[in-house]
């Protein structure tokens, strides 16, 4: 109960960062989700769901008003989804198969709750025009003081309604034996590996002389593959 | 506190002469750009955000906090504005200018519409498609090459911080030195040329850190499970560039794992 509450401290905190404040990416997977990992006595295992959440994220840029997943609260349910599975006595990849599409769903779930607030604060601001045009410095603090409490909530919320769901589950999950677990790795990679791959495409094609950047990395990194492997 | 004129004062003559900011009142404004975005909303944007951050400056207007200077400022700056978050600083730097100078309100008002289109388009290539993206896929290069948890965390947060923060302070910084002329500054070489190179260094991290991180993810297996692996990554990037604007890989991926995990539960069943 104490690890539910203290992960819906943590995704609060972290979801807070995706827009609200101080948008300094600590709410990126790679960092979220190691926290999660860490705070259940798994950094590693938070790490490598961070990481495949990570290759995911790259899609979904925070475009101003446009829709997209919120990672901050739902990494750390996920990374620590994952080290959970682990410690109950499951191989990793199944705690992972579980913990990485539980992360993407949750964040689904954050997106639209961050929609939500976002109507919640327009509504807010309306019924203040009239104050705002006098020029009320009460007004102006107190929306974005109202704004960011919401958010608080809001990510909180998320974070504690994932971490009920999903920790049980996981710790379920992994310490049923699964013939064949060897696949999920491989199975998350490709697919992590080629959302990845997709959106460097999309994001970069248009700049120029970033192809051939592009080539040379890969050339690059499939050597160093090919050497580390031998 | 600078010295005060009567309220009769032209407005083409600055209301506060000679104005400053003050160290406090710039780590003030500083402190609350981080907050920016703390009520955006589909009615008004960030533009309580932006009076939110200037109001510190306008405190230095003639009256006072509560006097009518200060009033009709602050309701000028809270109107709609949309500008990427961490560009917003050069706004918020030039209104606050602009605000002292006792620039025409329609002026003002003109200035904010124009600046909201180039602070957001070049924010958004700069940081959005630029400086997160790279940093992101340098600390999975890192990842792929074997570096702790902590390494990882560390480099990312201080590589793309170090960009946020100075881009934040140097934004507020240019806005109030320029004033109404800040619009030269977006013609700044980081800002003209920064995206250009940072999109090569993603694109070269991009390239390295993905075959890495599957060989890392994959662990284990040697060369023939990792090249699959990245063979099967390389037919679903292509097909999601094929198919761009029609599917989300990360919605698929969802559906993906989901489905394999119910199979591979149910194999064992």
């Amino acid at each position: 109960m104490v690890d539910v509450l203290v992960l819906g401290l943590l995704g609060a905190l972290l979801g807070l960062d995706v827009v609200s404040f101080p948008q300094a990416q600590i709410s990126r997977p790679i960092v979220a989700a190691t926290l999660g990992g860490a705070f259940m006595g798994n950094a590693g295992v938070g790490m490598v769901c961070g990481v495949l959440l990570e290759l995911f994220a790259h899609e979904t840029l925070p475009f101003g008003a446009s829709r997209y997943p919120e990672w901050g609260s739902s990494s750390p349910i996920a990374g620590a989804a994952a080290a959970a599975g682990v410690a109950a006595g499951g191989g990793a990849p199944m705690a992972l198969l579980f913990a990485v599409p539980c992360g993407l769903l949750i964040a689904m779930f954050g997106g639209w709750t961050m929609v939500k607030l976002r109507e919640l604060n327009a509504r807010l601001a309306r019924h203040r025009l009239e104050a705002l045009a006098r020029g009320s410095a009460r007004t102006v603090a107190g929306l974005q003081v109202a704004g960011a409490t919401a958010d608080l909530a809001r990510a909180g919320s998320v974070s504690l309604i994932g971490a009920i769901c999903a920790l049980p589950v996981a710790r379920l999950i992994a310490s049923r034996p699964a013939p064949l677990a060897p696949y999920a790795m491989p199975l998350l990679a490709s697919l992590g590996g080629a959302v990845a791959a997709g959106a460097a495409w999309k994001m970069f094609h248009s700049t120029a002389g970033t192809r051939w950047f592009g080539l040379a990395g890969l050339a690059l990194g499939t050597a160093l593959v090919v050497w580390l492997t031998r | 506190m600078t010295s005060v004129r009567p309220p009769v004062t032209p407005l083409s003559t600055p209301l506060v002469p000679n104005p400053q900011l003050p160290a406090a009142i710039r780590i003030a404004m500083l402190v609350r750009l981080f907050a920016v975005q703390a009520s955006w909303n589909y009615e008004i944007l960030i533009g309580n955000g932006i009076g939110f951050c200037v109001e510190p400056a306008l405190r230095q207007l003639p009256g006072g906090v509560g006097g009518d200077q200060y009033r009709a400022a602050l309701a000028r700056q809270s109107q709609y504005f949309n500008a990427h978050p961490y560009l917003a600083s050069f706004a918020v730097g030039a209104l606050a200018r602009a605000e002292l100078e006792g620039q025409p309100s329609a002026r003002i008002e003109r200035f904010r519409t124009a600046l909201c289109g180039p602070l957001g388009s070049v924010g958004d290539r700069l940081v959005w498609v630029g400086l997160l993206p790279t940093c992101s896929f340098a600390a999975l290069l890192l990842f792929g090459l074997g570096a702790s948890p902590l390494v990882c965390v560390l480099a990312f947060l201080s590589m793309y911080n170090a960009g946020h923060v100075a881009l934040r302070f140097w934004g507020l910084q240019m806005g109030w030195e320029k004033g109404l002329a800040v619009a030269a500054a977006l013609g700044h070489p980081i800002l003209r040329e920064g995206p250009v190179w940072l999109a090569r260094a993603g694109t070269l991290f991009a390239g390295m850190a993905i075959p890495l991180t599957v060989m890392r993810l994959v662990d284990g297996g040697g060369l023939p499970r990792i090249g699959i692996t990245l063979a099967v990554a390389a037919t679903g990037a292509g097909s999601l560039v094929l198919f761009h604007g029609r599917v989300e890989g990360w919605r698929l991926a969802l559906l993906a794992g989901f489905a394999a995990l119910v199979l591979f539960l149910l194999r064992h069943a």
